[in-house]
């Protein structure tokens, strides 16, 4: 790794941990905005009541003073302070129960659309102006001008009220499954679209033409060759997959009622759980940033063509 | 054959007038064609582009016009008549079905407008709220991309044009903006602002619009400028670097007859492009918002909103989800599918 690599890395990651900070900051300030406070939805309260909530919260203090408190219980202890409406609970617990259900769904989402993605792109660049082409081609147009809430709602009606196949409890066994499948429907389509491009740009290159004429097979040349540099753009799109599943899984697990952090995350809204929405932003805003911040360092080490600016 | 090497050596017949067959040579065969005119070629030639540009005009006509006649009213609760009790009969109709009075009066041979789509459980006729929402949807996109347009033009071209530091700075904060999450961001700006916005609007006219859609807004204008200020500076930066505009400043054109004459014509196809794919995501945005509750204000539907209130009655009335569903992702697919066309025909670089 040269020394050019390295300074790229090194850059990304400071926008990384910039763009984290913009996100905390934002969200901090956001939510102080709200005019009447977090208690004022509670039953009638006396004044003192009210008095003895806000020291118990800290909120008689300053707001910088808040700010820095809040900022510095993030960096050194990752603690996003209590919930107001689950008494009793920390904000990271609740969210890392939540945490675990999306993050499966997610992963399983991810996977699916990304070996599914692959392969359909690139059976339709190798079928060019075929009919299977065109098929692949049509379909995945179609999915990718459905808004995710409209896809997983129509699954629920065919395959749970018409078929009955799948319970519509995402809680129990099999629940998972229409979740998962709505949520990985956008990203493999995007996949087999973009994988089915850059399949054909690469198969058009000088070097499969000379590898096919000192008589390499075609499988050799399809696996050896043009598979591996016509991935590369790929990896590009694992940045934007995962912020899409993550706002997908706020709706679709509000359509199959699935327990993870998307359905927590709407609670808190409708709520007012003013630290539960700062903590779920915050987490998986830290999500979506990582991952952006590995797919573009990935791409820019991956291909040594791609220039550094 | 050349006998006087001194002479002039002129042919005298060229000097004859004209024939009318050599006239015919130079007659102009079809009127020269502009970069315009050469686009809108290519863009009827491309069917399916062509196919969606119809798509989008019927639709959207017929959200402007069809509530001008239509007798019900999108709010109007055709079973609450003042002065008597509450008629149920006409809540949750299904389609092409009638209510009770309605019922009675077509008995008597009278003529009563169907309910095409049936009515909602408030006995809402489905259809006009459909087309109401549609409206919403549409009006909430193109506004939403005209903000963006602007804000982008402005940011864009005041660091394309000034440069040096003055660029560097707006440039760290696009990229800033443009790593934000921005569904997050805009799930938390909607559901803070909605809340900020109530009171501050109260008795106005925006109080009309709603909160909601004010902040869908002010989301956009603040968030969504960043890729349209980033295209705008690059085109800039591109086109000033350009032989044609250093040969229009050498024969001492004015830099505004550069703007009007060079810059502007060059970068508008680009511009308008990226305008016109900006409404479906606007569109989509906003049906997601409404679909988790924090879009347009009760009882003002939009596609996401009706689409979300179905939910509860999904059992029993598909229909009511599936329509609002199918006109949303029409919308979107045929204005994606138009906005790819409108690029193939007037991206210049595309047509090698």
């Amino acid at each position: 790794m040269n020394s050019k690599n390295i300074m790229y890395i090194l850059k990304r990651i400071a926008l990384a941990l910039l763009t984290v900070w913009v996100v905390i900051t934002v969200t901090f300030f956001v939510m102080h905005a709200v005019p009447g406070g977090p208690f004022l939805g509670e039953k009638a309260m006396s004044e003192s009541a009210m008095k003895a909530l806000e020291a118990k919260y800290g909120m008689d203090q300053p707001l910088m003073t808040q700010y820095f408190t809040y900022l510095k219980d993030i960096v050194t202890r990752f603690d996003f302070g209590p919930s107001l409406k689950q008494r009793g609970r920390m904000v990271i617990d609740v969210i890392m129960d939540g945490l675990k259900t999306s993050a499966k769904l997610g992963l399983i989402a991810a996977v699916i659309a990304l070996i599914s993605g692959v392969v359909l792109g690139a059976v339709a660049a190798l079928r060019r102006n075929k009919i299977v082409d065109k098929i692949i081609m049509v379909v995945t147009t179609a999915f990718v001008s459905m808004p995710s809430f409209i896809m997983g709602v129509l699954l629920l009606i065919a395959f749970v009220i018409k078929l009955k196949w799948f319970p519509g409890n995402g809680a129990s066994a099999g629940g998972l499954v229409l979740p998962i499948i709505t949520l990985s429907l956008y990203p493999m389509a995007y996949i087999t679209r973009l994988t089915r491009s850059s399949m054909l740009d690469v198969l058009g290159q000088d070097y499969i033409r000379t590898a096919r004429a000192k008589g390499v097979s075609k499988w050799k040349i399809i696996f050896g060759h043009a598979m591996k540099n016509s991935l590369i753009p790929v990896i590009t799109y694992f940045g934007p997959m995962i912020a899409y599943i993550v706002t997908g899984s706020i709706v679709v697990e509000q359509i199959f009622a699935v327990p993870g952090l998307g359905r927590l995350f709407v609670s808190c809204i409708i709520n007012r759980d003013y630290p539960m929405i700062m903590g779920t932003t915050i987490i998986l805003a830290i999500l979506i940033v990582v991952m952006n911040m590995v797919s573009d360092i990935l791409y820019k080490i991956v291909d040594p063509r791609i220039k550094f600016d | 054959m050349n006998k006087k090497p001194f002479s002039l050596q002129v042919d005298v017949d060229a000097f004859l007038p004209a024939s009318d067959d050599e006239k015919a040579y130079m007659v102009q065969m079809r009127p020269s064609t502009t970069f315009f005119k050469d686009g809108v070629k290519r863009l009827i030639k491309n069917k399916v582009a062509l196919v969606s540009f119809i798509v989008i005009v019927v639709i959207t006509l017929s959200a402007i016009i069809i509530p001008v006649f239509w007798p019900y009213g999108y709010e109007q609760m055709l079973g609450v008549t003042p002065g008597s009790p509450v008629d149920s009969s006409y809540n949750n109709l299904a389609p092409m079905k009638y209510g009770s009075t309605e019922q009675a009066k077509i008995d008597a041979g009278e003529k009563v407008f169907p309910h095409l789509f049936g009515t909602d459980s408030s006995g809402r006729d489905y259809f006009i709220r459909v087309v109401y929402g549609t409206r919403i949807s549409l009006a909430v996109g193109f506004f939403a991309s005209i903000i963006v347009l602007i804000i982008g033009i402005l940011v864009g071209s005041i660091a394309g044009y000034i440069g040096g530091k003055v660029d560097l700075v707006i440039m760290r904060i696009v990229d800033i903006i443009y790593s934000l999450p921005d569904m997050l961001m805009v799930i938390l700006l909607a559901s803070v602002l909605r809340m900020t916005l109530q009171p501050v609007i109260e008795g106005t006219v925006l109080a009309k619009i709603g909160s909601n859609i004010i902040s869908l807004f002010i989301v956009f204008g603040l968030l969504y400028w960043v890729s349209m200020s980033r295209l705008i500076r690059g085109q800039i930066l591109s086109l000033r670097e350009q032989e044609y505009v250093l040969a229009a400043q050498a024969t001492g054109a004015k830099s505004g007859w550069i703007i009007r004459k060079h810059l502007i014509p060059n970068c508008i196809s680009v511009v308008i492009i990226s305008t016109a794919l900006q409404i479906p995501n606007a569109i989509f945005t906003e049906s997601y918002l409404s679909f988790l509750g924090l879009g347009v204000n009760a009882p003002m539907p939009s596609l996401g909103s009706l689409a979300s209130d179905a939910l509860n009655g999904i059992t029993s009335y598909p229909s009511r989800l599936v329509i609002p569903a199918i006109v949303i992702s029409l919308i979107v697919l045929s204005l994606n599918l138009f906005g790819d066309g409108l690029r193939d025909a007037f991206d210049p670089k595309l047509n090698a």
